[in-house]
């Protein structure tokens, strides 16, 4: 089997029969295509949007040796200058008081086809949004913003951290130039203040609640629970990292991919 | 179109005369899980279980028949069973789930599927939906005042709430009472407005009692998980059908309602977006078929 046969059927992605000729060709040009050059930049993150990256345990070897070139990244390439990259996969928010970080941030919008905000904190500053600095190692370390607030971001996937089967469709989709399943990602790019609260005000107050449960489903960290059918916040345990709202139903509606996810 | 994507659609009844008694219609649901469970296709299902509450539901993972059977029977308010899923497969260590899903809990479980954001190793472990017809929902509060002040009835002796031929309909143990439908707009919850989906079109298997007489329900069956299912619990004669074309109302009625919510809910659509409100749907004027889910 292929590779990405194999990830597509890791992922459930199955070709339907009547389908298979064309998906076989797709597949093909997709394999001749030249591997995309992948870099790696880590800000401000705790190294959990990486770690959810290598929970892909079935297709994670052929995804790093034949399916891409990791040309750069701290830890995973011998390299201090950085190289020309299709797409740069960010990770954390970035330090309005740290030059290095500001500095790498910059570098990488100008040596990078595609910039990524890859998690929550890259993409909505997630818990560093609390960072009131004061604190070692470094205690004029005080604001942490979402990337897309220094430079401009194509891809946005939130996520505290993203799913492994999110980063695995994501990389299928950029392989087979999938644009309509990015489509979301690109438009959550400007989705950069995210809060539990998301829910009440553009949820609840616009009258747009079904009391369905998948926010409270979603929330990576139990922050949310269902009251008289309406999701009810504990802000104490909120990290704005935006999942509540980006996984309800009522804040965007892929139509046309899910009724083909399921064959329908 | 207006009734989704289906590969067939009949009348059925559960057989087992313990779930005809307590089902709602003909026990599709509550027949389909038991079977599944028995059977080893899902190792539990998340259903709008009882609480100390009357009428009042809370989503729960039911792991035997006996659990399931508890939980049967409509209950015209919130349960937010997308929520339990999690700890279904968490908690309880599921590895295939069933749930029982109205169409917008069916819309939060396959965004999820599709686009698994924040949700890990989950999508792949919903192994059955259960889709029931839908056309509003009542927060609690509402469901107490048509009842206890429109129909004056005390909440607790209530025994069974139905939707049917215009009326809601109330059962206790000596009296049957109605409201005309009529009476119960405007208790009905917001968000429900905009909604598309009157026969759960994304479920693998959606059901009600709309298109069949009392005691039977109309099934359509959607994907090809649910196809299995019901062809082997049918097959194993657990559930026994009949050709739509041989019941009354029949499809028809289906199809005016489900074209009816569509017509109301794309009208305030529209609306809303002339306000400048946030919908998540297309507006008529930017779709081809202003009846389709999108």
């Amino acid at each position: 089997m292929s590779i990405l046969a194999r990830i597509k059927s890791f992922l459930g992605m199955e070709a339907k029969p009547d389908e298979k000729a064309s998906k076989e060709e797709v597949e093909k040009v997709a394999e001749e295509k030249a591997k995309p050059k992948i870099g790696y930049i880590h800000l401000s993150g705790c190294t959990g949007d990486g770690m959810s990256l290598t929970e892909n345990y079935d297709i994670l070897a052929p995804l790093l040796t034949e399916m891409v070139d990791i040309v750069y990244g701290q830890t995973l390439v011998d390299l201090w200058e950085m190289p020309e990259m299709d797409i740069a996969l960010v990770e954390g928010s970035c330090c309005l008081q740290d030059e290095h970080s500001v500095k790498e941030l910059m570098e990488v919008r100008e040596k990078a086809g595609l910039v990524v905000a890859f998690g929550s904190c890259a993409a909505t500053g997630c818990f560093t949004r609390y960072s009131r600095g004061g604190q070692q190692a470094q205690p004029n370390h005080e604001s942490f913003v979402p990337i897309a607030d220094l430079v401009k971001v194509d891809l946005s996937i939130p996520g505290c951290p993203p799913s492994p089967e999110i980063i695995a469709k994501t990389v299928v989709a950029v392989i087979n130039g999938d644009m309509d399943y990015l489509a979301p990602m690109m438009d959550l790019a400007g989705y950069t203040e995210a809060c539990g609260c998301d829910l009440q005000t553009k949820v609840v107050n616009q009258a747009l609640c079904i009391g369905c449960g998948t926010c409270a489903m979603a929330c990576q960290t139990r922050a949310l629970s269902m009251t008289n059918g309406r999701p009810e916040l504990n802000e104490d345990r909120c990290i704005k990292c935006g999942i509540c709202y980006v996984q309800c139903p009522r804040s965007w509606w892929p139509a046309d991919r899910i009724k083909q996810d399921l064959g329908l | 179109m207006v009734l989704g994507t289906y590969k067939e659609v009949v009348a059925a009844r559960s057989t087992d005369k313990q779930i005809q008694k307590i089902a709602q219609d003909g026990g599709i649901v509550s027949g389909l899980f038991c079977y599944a469970l028995d059977e080893g296709l899902i190792d539990g299902a998340v259903v709008a279980g009882p609480t100390d509450v009357m009428w009042k539901p809370e989503p729960m993972v039911a792991m035997s028949s006996d659990e399931i059977l508890a939980a049967a029977g409509t209950k015209y308010t919130f349960s937010p069973n997308v929520w339990m899923l999690k700890q279904a497969v968490r908690q309880y260590g599921l590895e295939k789930v069933g749930t029982v899903a109205i169409p917008c809990q069916s819309m939060g479980i396959r965004k999820m599927q599709s686009y698994p954001f924040g949700v890990r190793f989950l999508a792949d472990k919903i192994a059955l939906t259960l889709g029931i017809f839908c056309m509003e929902n009542f927060p609690y509060e509402s469901l107490r005042t048509f009842i206890s002040e429109k129909a004056g009835v005390d909440f607790d002796l209530v025994e069974k709430m139905d939707i049917g031929k215009g009326k809601f309909w109330i059962e206790t143990a000596d009296q049957t009472l109605t409201i005309p439908l009529k009476e119960t707009h405007g208790y009905e919850q917001n968000g429900c407005k905009v909604c598309l989906d009157y026969v759960c079109e994304l479920a693998d298997v959606s059901t009600g009692s709309v298109g069949t007489p009392d005691g039977w329900s109309t099934v359509f069956v959607r994907t090809d998980a649910g196809e299995t299912v019901f062809k082997q619990a049918v097959e194993a004669g657990l559930i026994e059908t009949k050709s739509m074309d041989d019941v009354k109302p029949g499809l028809g009625l289906l199809e005016k309602l489900a074209t009816d919510k569509k017509t109301k809910a794309m009208k305030v659509i529209d609306e809303r977006k002339a306000m400048g409100l946030p919908v998540p749907y297309k507006g008529s004027s930017e779709k081809e078929d202003p009846l389709a889910n999108i």
